[in-house]
């Protein structure tokens, strides 16, 4: 049944993902996720489920993708730097299609950075999460009940196309604490209904001749193949878009923005409203597949200017709006990176500019 | 009348034909791993965790489930797939940079934590596949392509013993070295793998085999040159025979 609680996003991301099926974990201490390997730690055996505290960050990622190669549902959770070492399970995951889904709760970067929350791993997750060009599904969640939303419904994504999912949050959704209603729990029927369909791949041991095999690569002409059908997936993914427009029946500024910064420009965009200010704002919630369209078919003749908002320096998404937007629309940025929060006030101020400049 | 006395194992691949190297031993283990599961009865669960260079050709001869871990990672794959499907019986096969190089962290953890699964350790003393670059477990002396002039203690190291390693650990339950160059080693090769099996189906824990093999292509040396090579010096290092049996 589903329940309203009080809970820590980082928590939330967890029970979430428990309730989803979720049966395995690994994982490796970074900050600032730590609470869901702890949460796991305690969680996992009361539901018959595994968790095993990995050697690093790269034999955790492997161990999840051994664990998701025989059916079960399987997720990992880091930050930024140990992210870069799930890099060979994320690209091995992709290559051999196996259901993996992984957390990173993002901190200030690059190299080490700073523990404190940050924007600074758009690019990674949404163009190269490892090597060899492959694509995933990156969901972004921008309150905790979004995290709880998102990490359930990552595993339904992971499990429909066999293809890794990574849900992209950042230090301060996975710190701060909201009431959340958390989902059902899926039952054990449930569970192992899924795992069945799975079966005749999973590595689990079958009967001579009918062998089931896990490569993430081929010989020969082979992987070109396996490379052609995935690009055809991934030209699949239009129904997979997700994207919140915000107030922009009428706007002629927009914000692009996404996670933890969006939700700050939500509350300047309400304040500027009540002086009349038209502004709104397009927040892709999957940041992969990304909503292209919504800001090609923005209208210089309405849109007087657009302002990207970012916790990174240098600016990362503004390149995927860039790519599409009509260039006749002024753009600016907004940007605070290195674990330095984003406030109201430099929003705002950042609008009040824009203003000045092409109204 | 005639009688049966052989038949190929199930567990390789029906008409398979060994693509290894002249004088190359993996061939023979595969068929040995096939042979203990079938044994055991348990070709129908086995799994093969398979590492990277010449242990990933596994690929084109064993008829049971399989996986390539990325280099070095076999024992954390197989870590997650034990651990979700404890009935199954699972190996991880691996050459010596996988194991002692790349994959020592995940080599030493999983042995650590005792993960109920079973090791086939394939060492001689070389990269294969990538053409004969230095090891961790290449003699003093002994030159690679990128140990041009042999391996010399004060740049490279020592030659790493993962057995003597593995035996400082609590948790592993058996440990033993063997070979395949005599029918007798080859058999002896074989009990050792069935018995690891074994205590993998009694639960008791982490199990490795390593088996000191030749690589005539590599070390540059026509196969019974290397079968002398591979007594005289690499069996002076690392001598074969039982480490630890806790079963």
């Amino acid at each position: 049944m589903a329940e309203r609680v009080f809970m820590k996003g980082t928590e939330a991301i967890a029970e979430a993902a428990v309730r989803a099926g979720c049966r395995f974990f690994a994982g490796y201490p970074i900050t600032p996720q730590n609470e869901i390997p702890e949460y796991m730690s305690r969680r996992l055996p009361e539901v018959g489920g595994q968790f095993v505290q990995g050697e690093s960050e790269v034999a955790s990622v492997n161990m999840l993708f051994g664990a998701a190669s025989t059916g079960i549902r399987a997720m990992s959770s880091s930050s930024s730097t140990g992210i870069s070492l799930y890099s060979e399970g994320v690209s091995f995951s992709a290559s051999a299609r196996v259901p993996i889904v992984y957390v990173n709760v993002g901190r200030g970067g690059p190299g080490i950075g700073a523990i404190q929350p940050a924007q600074q791993d758009y690019n990674q997750a949404t163009k190269a999460s490892g090597n060899g060009g492959f694509r995933m599904i990156v969901l972004a969640p921008s309150s905790v009940q979004e995290c709880v939303d998102m990490v359930y419904e990552a595993f339904d994504l992971a499990a429909k196309y066999e293809n890794p999912v990574l849900v992209l949050t950042d230090g301060v959704v996975g710190t701060m604490m909201e009431p959340v209603i958390l989902p059902e729990m899926k039952t054990d029927e449930e569970l192992a209904s899924l795992r069945k369909k799975f079966e005749h791949r999973a590595i689990i041991g079958h009967p001579v001749g009918k062998q089931a095999v896990c490569r993430a690569g081929l010989m020969g002409s082979g992987q070109e193949n396996v490379n052609i059908k995935a690009a055809a997936m991934y030209d699949d993914w239009d129904c997979e878009i997700r994207v919140e427009e915000y107030m922009m029946d009428d706007a002629e500024l927009v914000i692009a923005s996404y996670g933890i910064s969006a939700r700050i420009c939500k509350a300047v965009i309400n304040k500027l409203r009540k002086e009349g200010i038209k502004i709104g704002m397009i927040r892709p919630e999957r940041i992969s597949p990304f909503p292209y369209d919504t800001f090609a078919k923005l209208d210089p003749k309405k849109i007087k200017g657009l302002l990207d908002v970012e916790m990174s320096i240098p600016a990362q998404m503004i390149w995927d709006v860039k790519h599409v937007l009509n260039k006749d629309i002024p753009v600016r940025e907004c940007l605070r990176s290195g674990g330095q929060l984003m406030t109201n006030n430099q929003v705002e101020n950042a609008v009040r500019d824009l203003i000045k400049e092409v109204l | 009348m005639e009688k049966k006395v052989y038949s190929r194992t199930n567990g390789l691949l029906p008409g398979a034909v060994s693509g290894f190297c002249p004088g190359c031993m993996h061939g023979t283990v595969h068929k040995l791993i096939g042979e203990a599961a079938e044994e055991l009865g348990q070709l129908d669960h086995l799994v093969r965790v398979e590492g990277v260079g010449c242990c990933g050709l596994g690929q084109f001869y064993v008829s049971h489930d399989e996986t390539i871990a990325a280099h070095g990672r076999a024992c954390a794959v197989a870590t997650g797939i034990k651990r979700s499907s404890p009935e199954s019986l699972i190996y991880t096969y691996q050459g010596d940079g996988d194991l002692a190089a790349i994959g020592l962290a995940e080599t030493m953890s999983a042995a650590n934590r005792g993960e109920n699964f079973t090791v086939i350790f394939v060492n001689n003393g070389i990269y294969g596949m990538t053409g004969g670059q230095m090891a961790p477990t290449t003699l003093l002396g002994m030159k690679s392509t990128t140990s041009p002039g042999g391996r010399v203690a004060e740049e490279h190291g020592y030659p790493m013993h993962m057995c003597e390693i593995l035996d400082t650990l609590t948790a592993p339950v058996y440990l033993e070295r063997t070979s395949c160059d005599t029918p007798q080693h080859v058999i002896a090769t074989r009990n050792a793998i069935k018995k690891a099996f074994k205590y993998q189906l009694e639960g008791k824990g982490f199990s490795m085999v390593e088996i000191v093999t030749s690589c005539p292509t590599n070390w540059g040396m026509n196969t019974l040159d290397s079968l002398d090579f591979l007594r005289d010096k690499m069996f002076a290092e690392y001598p074969l025979g039982l480490i630890r049996d806790n079963g």
